[in-house]
């Protein structure tokens, strides 16, 4: 429940955003999720409530939006995509952990470099934070 | 002040998983080929056989090779979840590396995609609680280096070097960032010295850190690298060994 890891920074930061705006609550937390990553959602949400309580914060909304994944590659500037869901099960696995190591597993469907960038749909990261 | 957009949430976890290290130690030399990921797994090694709690953690994201000295082979690893990444525990060891996830295949990446990649392992490996984290960390003045200096807390480095006029330009450039830093080194290895030269020790004096001693060339070391069983009882662990103990004897 590597999702676990992630929530936990999350709510980390969101503390941190309370205490140093003097705030009392969240009333909307928004996600984004990449889609790489292939975050469990439900687990995420479920983490992030746990932690909160734990934390004794109280957050309204949490919304999630998904990223789709776009790679450019660097040498002839072709840009695609990818879906995890047709990767072997252990190699997604590695890229929920480590979204990076899709550099060891995909190549520029042109001309097979590795040497691209993922634009979009790397992972977890927070778009905006609405506090009262 | 930063904006809080700014901050990547990452950042604010790592501190906290790495409050249960009592001690830090990066290997560290700006050039290459001097002996770090040896070294470091050779501390890491001999600490675990004194019962001490010692974790280790390759942060040659590109280029990863301690788990080589380990003897294992990572691609058959899968370490355990659970609220985030237990390391496995390797020879005594709690151990850390890309490479569980690369499976050691080939991993090209440019500089940001190092950072962001050191950034997710340190967020999601749980290390138990710990006397010391040994890391190994690549050459050069980059990411890896600039991560450890910029997102852990409290860190004692061991610099590694050898006599070669290559490597001197190289171990005071890194002292002098350390030093600017604000980062007080535990002491400086010379690897590949059958004695210890003046201008090493003149450097450490420059720099006020200590010289925890030499390394000499050894012939066989390529033929028992692999092998952590006859790497420990070595005439090369034998030295590692008297500076461990220099390392620990600070602490006392």
């Amino acid at each position: 429940m590597h999702e676990w890891a992630l929530a936990e920074a999350i709510i980390d930061y969101v503390s941190k955003v309370l205490r140093e705006r003097n705030a009392v609550k969240v009333k909307r937390l928004v996600l984004r999720i990449g889609k790489l990553q292939t975050i469990d959602k439900e687990i995420l949400v479920f983490a992030l409530n746990n932690l909160a309580k734990e934390y004794d914060i109280s957050i309204d909304e949490i919304i999630m939006r998904d990223e789709e994944i776009t790679l450019k590659c660097r040498k002839c500037l072709t840009q695609w995509t990818l879906s995890p869901s047709q990767l072997p099960e252990d190699i997604r696995e590695a890229i929920h952990f480590v979204p990076e190591v899709v550099h060891s597993f995909t190549k520029c469907p042109k001309c097979g470099s590795r040497d691209f960038d993922i634009v979009s749909g790397r992972g977890l990261s927070i778009e905006s934070i609405e506090v009262v | 002040m930063a904006k809080l957009e700014d901050i990547d949430p990452r950042v604010l976890v790592i501190k906290k998983r790495l409050k249960v290290v009592s001690e830090i130690i990066p290997v560290m030399s700006s050039k290459g080929g001097v002996g770090k990921t040896v070294i470091a797994t050779t501390i890491a090694l001999l600490l675990a056989r004194k019962g001490v709690c010692v974790g280790l953690l390759d942060l040659d994201i590109t280029n990863p090779s301690t788990h080589i000295v380990l003897g294992i082979n990572p691609a058959s690893i899968v370490p355990e979840e659970e609220k985030g990444v237990i390391p496995p525990r390797v020879h005594g060891i709690e151990y850390m590396t890309i490479a569980f996830y690369s499976k050691d295949n080939p991993l090209p990446l440019r500089g940001t995609e190092v950072d962001e990649a050191i950034k997710e392992i340190l967020a999601i490996t749980r290390w138990g609680r710990l006397d010391y984290l040994i890391i190994d960390t690549p050459p050069g003045l980059s990411d890896p280096v600039l991560d450890v200096l910029s997102y852990m807390d409290k860190i004692s480095p061991v610099i590694v070097t050898t006599p070669s006029p290559l490597s001197l330009k190289s171990v005071e450039r890194l002292l002098f960032m350390l030093t600017e830093a604000g980062i007080t080194p535990k002491g400086l290895i010379e690897n590949i010295a059958n004695k210890p030269s003046e201008r090493i020790i003149e450097i450490t004096k420059k720099y006020n850190i200590q010289y925890l001693g030499n390394i000499p060339y050894i012939e066989n070391l390529d033929i028992i690298i692999t092998d952590p069983e006859r790497l420990v009882k070595s005439d090369f662990a034998k030295k590692v060994d008297s500076i461990v103990s220099k390392l620990v004897e600070a602490n006392k």
